[in-house]
């Protein structure tokens, strides 16, 4: 579904030039639902955002369903298979956009017909139901604005979803509500998912496979069994795990 | 009982349709606004000067171009409420008919100057690179002249009048709102709804028009009417230098350059007019207040 070789992004020009992600490779089969973890500044949103079109200094291999990928430019066919949820739901809506607005202008743009139909099913969908339908981003709490970047992102009936630590910027009750959502979503519609976050907890969760990203190489790789079971190649990645875990047993 | 309904209607949290919504919405903001005591006395003397322009043949006592010499430079008395003119025509009248051209003045500029800043700008932050340093090179021409030098130098060229007087103002002012439309573009145009709206396939237009420029607006209208108390003023420096409204246009930048010369034995000749650019002045920057409480989407969660 998603390979990526050899990746490379920079920012800025040579003396300040910042190399975020280098030489990274991954692959992720059809359903399958992969994980990037690490510390805030490892590269690993920026890998997302690059797979994207959000970034277009890269250099490397991007190949999406069978279809290579250059620089910024996605074809429409791209735009109907990948979709993105972003990490901050107080950033990700348009402040004078009404969530009417947000699902009929994205329904459009991706040639769907029949949008008033939809926009109620998509609002169910996310468990947000058509009270919701005419309200602003300020009238909506962090998880219902989440929910509505989830339909957003839903509406083009993806196959891939982009996941850009999707509940850290929400309370931790919301955000079990929202990772739910999201694993049901999966099972119903076969999704494919890639999910960055630093929260290993729900990777573990989430996601079947991982790669642990550290100053913006992948450093290890491994399975969700393996990642319960704390076993891990690495030395960085055991340090990260054993952070984690000791951090949920004196909570 | 049904206002009650109606208010709970237009304030409910979660609206039916796409008018409710809306009209919610524009009830929240007038709410936010009246509850500014001096934006709704600059609102009340706007509505009024509307009024006054409107109905200006039937309210004003006499004929704003009837001269009366036998008459001329009378104080404020019970025939002529402001006195008389210079050529004993009454000043009430003149400033009641004046208020249509300083209506047409502000309305003109405020129509234009703004559309222009707005295009520019959004054009120049949002497409970048040489798109936006040729635009902005050339805004930054228009900014290294004074403002009303250069719509001097304008209505020179052009030929005095208060059509080109109009023009030059409006030719002149834009290149702040230029600024100021570029500076929240570049702010916009990195946020998460942009980005999420480009992976939807949304073309450069559909983002300008439909993202950019919704956010643009509310702080060009708070500026725009700020800048209309300034804009009054130079027209009015452009009258009383004889390149605006030409005699026997009731101009009230050219009823004060009138005056000048009997300043100081016939104050009000002078005074009336300036006391009226005054008011309307102060009116339009206390509305600007009032309408930056509510329109600024830097200022609370709307």
């Amino acid at each position: 579904m998603l390979t990526v070789e050899d990746l490379d992004v920079w920012f800025g020009h040579a003396p300040e030039r910042v190399d975020a992600v280098k030489s990274a490779s991954f692959a992720v089969r059809q359903g399958e639902s992969f994980g990037l973890v690490g510390e805030s500044g490892s590269g690993k949103s920026t890998i997302l955002r690059a797979v994207a079109g959000l970034v277009d200094t890269w250099s490397g291999r991007i190949k999406v369903g069978g279809e290579t990928v250059a620089g910024r430019h996605r074809s429409r066919g791209f735009h109907k298979t990948v979709q993105m949820v972003f990490q901050d739901p107080y950033a990700s809506l348009h402040p004078r956009h009404s969530v009417d607005r947000v699902l009929s202008e994205t329904l459009h743009l991706q040639g769907m017909v029949g949008i008033d139909a939809r926009i109620t099913r998509l609002l169910d969908q996310v468990g947000l139901g058509r009270g919701f339908r005419f309200r602003y981003p300020h009238q909506l709490s962090g998880g219902q604005r989440q929910r509505v970047a989830i339909a957003r992102a839903l509406a083009a009936e993806p196959k891939l979803l982009l996941l850009d630590e999707p509940t850290s910027a929400l309370d931790v009750s919301v955000q079990a509500e929202i990772l739910n959502l999201l694993c049901d979503i999966r099972a119903e519609r076969g999704l494919t998912y890639v999910m960055v976050s630093h929260d290993l907890a729900v990777v573990a969760h989430m996601c079947d496979r991982l790669a642990v990203m550290r100053q913006g190489r992948i450093v290890e790789d491994m399975d969700a069994a393996g990642l319960r079971a704390g076993r891990a190649q690495g030395d960085y990645a055991r340090k990260l795990i054993a952070a984690s875990t000791r951090y949920v047993r004196e909570a | 009982m049904t206002e009650m309904t109606t208010r709970a209607w237009l304030l409910s949290d979660a609206p039916q349709t796409r008018r409710q919504a809306r009209l919610g919405a524009l009830y929240q903001g007038w709410l936010t606004f009246r509850a500014n005591r001096l934006a709704m006395v600059g609102l009340a003397i706007l509505v009024l000067l509307v009024l006054v322009a409107a109905f200006a043949p039937w309210i004003a006592p006499q004929n704003p171009f009837a001269q009366d010499l036998a008459q001329r430079l009378q104080p404020p008395s019970a025939s002529h409420w402001l006195g008389t003119d210079a050529l004993g025509r009454d000043i009430l009248s003149r400033l009641i008919h004046g208020s249509r051209v300083t209506l047409f003045i502000v309305g003109t500029v405020a129509l234009i100057a703004p559309v222009i800043g707005l295009f520019v700008g959004t054009v120049a932050g949002f497409a970048g690179g040489w798109v936006d340093q040729v635009l902005m090179r050339i805004t930054d021409i228009f900014l290294a002249f004074p403002k009303l030098i250069l719509a001097l130098a304008f209505v020179a060229a052009l030929g005095p009048g208060i059509g080109n007087a109009v023009l030059a103002l409006a030719v002149t002012s834009w290149p702040p709102y230029a600024r100021l439309a570029r500076a929240e573009t570049l702010t916009i145009r990195r946020a998460d709804y942009i980005a999420a709206a480009r992976l939807q396939g949304a073309g450069p237009l559909r983002l300008l028009i439909g993202h950019v420029w919704p956010l643009c607006v509310s702080s060009l209208i708070v500026r725009a009417a700020l800048d209309m108390a300034g804009i009054i003023l130079s027209a009015a420096g452009l009258g009383f230098l004889g390149l605006g409204a030409q005699p026997p246009m009731p101009e009230w930048g050219a009823m004060i350059s009138d005056g000048r010369s009997y300043i100081l034995d016939f104050w009000w000749v002078a005074a009336m007019p300036g006391l009226a650019i005054f008011v309307v002045s102060l009116a339009f920057n206390l509305l600007g207040d009032g309408l930056r409480d509510v329109l600024d989407p830097k200022e609370g969660p709307r």
